[in-house]
């Protein structure tokens, strides 16, 4: 109860302290953090304290010691060693992954469509996967996570594809206006499909709407491994673009003056966004809010370069994702709530006090 | 035979879907063809201008949507001779098919032209207003608001009568609290729609707990009611929508001027004499009652509020008062059209109107979309 209490108060008063400082930064110029490596630093501390959390809490009461000897000198009579090591570790891990490619993902997208509303979701990326893993049950009732993952990632991929490849036609190739426009039909079209399935069929529902709320818990590890070396592979490259996404955000004309080739660039991100948004729908399920408001609120921290939003998004998105799932497994003990739910309750807030509270720079 | 009885149908079905596809293409070329002229007017001291091509767009429209609503009474899964259904309709209070057609399908195809015509006017005023096609009242969260008490009711197993009130107050109330969340010595454009998403996110959130947390028989009443559906529309809901229209179009229209002012950019508006923040409040105002109007009908119809008023845009321009008749016809137009669709298309299983309007408008709007692409 009283580690609950706490977090909570953690929660609440971190962006009131994070508000109170901006404001006080917000009458000088330039970003907030101006000393990477103190930022840094804290960041990492932040990342390394939060799994460190992931492994003590959850419904069963674990001590630090339990914990640590889960992972380091482990002993599989222990139930407590057993729980740390064989649930809470691997979703710890699952949630690393996909915080970071989320807000990583995020922050690309923000950048190539240049609209404060980009986000993964918008590239048609859950609607995708909740078109793929609903269309799976209802016709050939699969219902296993390993099932699932396939599913996602391949709805996802293919839903974003799907949006690329429309938002290319015309002149201009896939200029940012025209991206946001298809995904938010194809996000229609496919949604369309998944509601009809959805309340036509009362077992497809039920089997399908703890997977729509999204969640980390007992998903099928083995064949999330296997995505490992994409979403590392993804997140380097990810990482690699800030330089072209800072030239590309000075405005399409003064991009193409200064040699770059826009095309290539959007070209590039795309299929990085694809593959990160891919992995971590498969993962987690559609998880909202994550790769909207981190790339925000690293954005109002750190200034507008890409190249330093996007490795404290690298970071930062692990952070909500997995406290996000802490919370949910302390908050409903022994019950859980969803890591969806969660980051939505927990981070829509923290938004809004941003918007409310500081500068939010243009993207 | 027996063959040829499984398969006519279908070809029908197809064939009619085809049929509506190409028309829609056809009017469309031909709204191009339209000289954009115009004509100014000065009576007493009311003076404005018309423009031709708007003018032909309204009546092109509304033509179509009285064939459409012929087509509505006529098909259906019992079938009635069209001058029997149209005398039913204006006059013959009498007759075989009374019940049929005015109390069935003659109010929910009023009701599905009225929502309409709410749901897009709304987005039209929201999209000018703030200035990102992404943006409409189902984005910022006024539908969402709607649905989580109106879900609440549905799960919890309360009083089904309430519903409507409940949608109604929900989207009011968020409405409300994402413009005083979004306060700041005024209310910018950004702010408001990143508070919305945020407003939008957390009621989803809630939303998606019900969902998991109550037995399935009354999660999937509630998911019913979230894809929106015009299934027993009655003669009340249309009283209920020609009343609120009828306040809040006009002002919506007399609107418009301010809109276009205040979409010079915040300096220049003031610097015109404009009081910003009053008619940015009247207008988000009237807009969310638009929204919140329709909602408490037909539930939370995804999609016309966004694709319709884009439509109307890539057709007619940016917004006028003419514009904004335009638009509320063109969204009465195709949810009744969507809702028509969704009737028959499975027959005889009934899909809500919401999912049509996606699977059809989506499309259309492409269609559009890659044309204005090509006109550029």
């Amino acid at each position: 109860m009283v580690t609950i209490v706490l977090m909570f108060g953690a929660i609440t008063i971190a962006p009131i302290l994070a508000g109170v400082l901006s404001k006080r930064r917000e009458k000088e110029t330039g970003p907030f953090i101006t000393n990477h490596v103190l930022g840094l630093t804290v960041s990492l501390g932040l990342v390394i304290g939060i799994i460190l959390v992931s492994l003590r809490y959850g419904s069963l009461h674990t001590s630090w010691e339990t914990a640590w000897n889960a992972i380091f000198d482990y002993d599989s009579t222990d139930q407590g060693q057993i729980v740390v090591r064989e649930l809470r570790w691997p979703r710890t891990v699952l949630g690393l992954a996909a915080g970071s490619c989320l807000a990583v993902a995020g922050a690309l997208t923000q950048g190539i469509t240049r609209n404060p509303l980009g986000a993964p979701g918008i590239l048609g990326v859950n609607a995708g996967a909740a078109f793929a893993i609903v269309t799976a049950i209802y016709v050939a009732d699969i219902v296993t996570p390993e099932g699932y993952v396939w599913f996602a990632f391949f709805g996802a991929a293919g839903a974003s594809i799907l949006v690329y490849l429309i938002a290319q036609f015309g002149s201009g190739g896939a200029t940012p206006v025209k991206l946001a426009l298809a995904g938010v039909v194809i996000t229609a079209l496919l949604g369309g499909w998944t509601t009809s399935l959805l309340i036509l069929d009362l077992e497809t529902l039920d089997e399908a709407r703890f997977w729509l709320a999204g969640s980390i818990a007992s998903r099928g590890t083995d064949e999330i491994i296997v995505l490992f070396p994409v979403i590392i592979l993804g997140l380097i490259i990810g990482l690699a673009l800030g330089r072209q996404i800072n030239i590309l955000s000075l405005g399409e004309d003064i991009a193409l003056s200064l040699g770059q080739r826009i095309g290539l660039v959007r070209m590039g991100t795309g299929l990085i966004i694809i593959l990160l948004c891919g992995s971590a729908v498969a993962i987690a399920g559609p998880v909202a809010f994550v790769g909207l408001a981190i790339p925000h609120m690293v954005r109002s921290l750190v200034g507008p370069d890409y190249r330093w939003i996007l490795i404290y998004c690298l970071f930062l998105g692990p952070c909500l994702l997995l406290g996000a799932d802490v919370i949910g497994r302390l908050i409903v003990r022994p019950d859980e709530l969803q890591v969806g739910i969660v980051t939505a309750a927990v981070g829509a807030p923290f938004l809004i006090y941003l918007v409310r509270f500081t500068k939010l720079s243009d993207v | 035979m027996h063959y040829l009885a499984i398969t006519t149908p279908t070809l029908q079905r197809s064939l009619t879907v085809l049929v509506a596809i190409l028309i829609t293409v056809i009017s469309v070329r031909l709204a191009d063809k339209i000289r954009s002229r115009s004509y100014t007017f000065r009576w007493y001291k009311v003076s404005g201008r018309i423009q031709l091509k708007i003018v032909w767009l309204v009546a092109g429209t509304l033509v179509a949507i009285i064939v459409l609503l012929g087509t509505g009474l006529i098909v259906g899964d019992y079938p009635i001779p069209a001058s029997r259904a149209i005398a039913t309709a204006l006059w013959d209070r009498n007759g075989e098919y009374d019940f049929i057609i005015n109390s069935l399908r003659f109010p929910r195809i009023v009701v599905a032209i009225l929502a309409g015509m709410c749901f897009a006017s709304s987005g039209l005023i929201f999209q000018s207003l703030i200035n990102n096609p992404l943006v409409s009242p189902d984005i910022i969260g006024i539908n969402t608001g709607a649905a989580v008490l109106a879900v609440a009711i549905l799960a919890a197993g309360g009083n089904i009568g309430y519903l409507p009130w409940a949608a109604f107050l929900g989207a009011l109330l968020t409405a409300g609290l994402i413009y005083l969340l979004s306060w700041k010595r005024g209310v910018s454009a950004t702010r408001l729609v990143l508070v919305g998403i945020g407003v939008n996110s957390l009621l989803g959130a809630v939303i998606t707990f019900i969902t998991v947390k109550y037995p399935i028989e009354r999660v999937i009443a509630a998911a019913r009611w979230q894809a929106g559906t015009l299934f027993g529309a009655s003669w009340g809901d249309v009283r209920t929508l020609l009343i609120g229209l009828f306040v809040l179009l006009p002002s919506a229209f007399f609107l418009t001027n301010r809109l276009r002012i205040l979409q010079l950019g915040d300096e220049t508006a003031i610097t015109v004499g404009s009081r910003i923040e009053r008619d940015r409040l009247a207008l988000l105002a009237v807009a969310s009652l638009l929204a919140a109007l329709a909602v408490s009908v037909v539930g939370p119809l995804g999609f016309v509020a966004l694709i319709v008023p884009q439509a109307a845009r890539l057709l007619a321009g940016s917004i006028t008062g003419g514009v904004l008749i335009f638009t509320a016809l063109l969204g009465g137009f195709f949810l009744l059209g969507a809702d028509l669709i969704a009737q028959r298309l499975f027959a005889p299983v009934m899909l809500p109107a919401g999912v049509i309007t996606a699977t059809f408008g989506g499309p259309y709007f492409l269609y559009l979309l890659a044309r204005y692409n090509r006109a550029n």
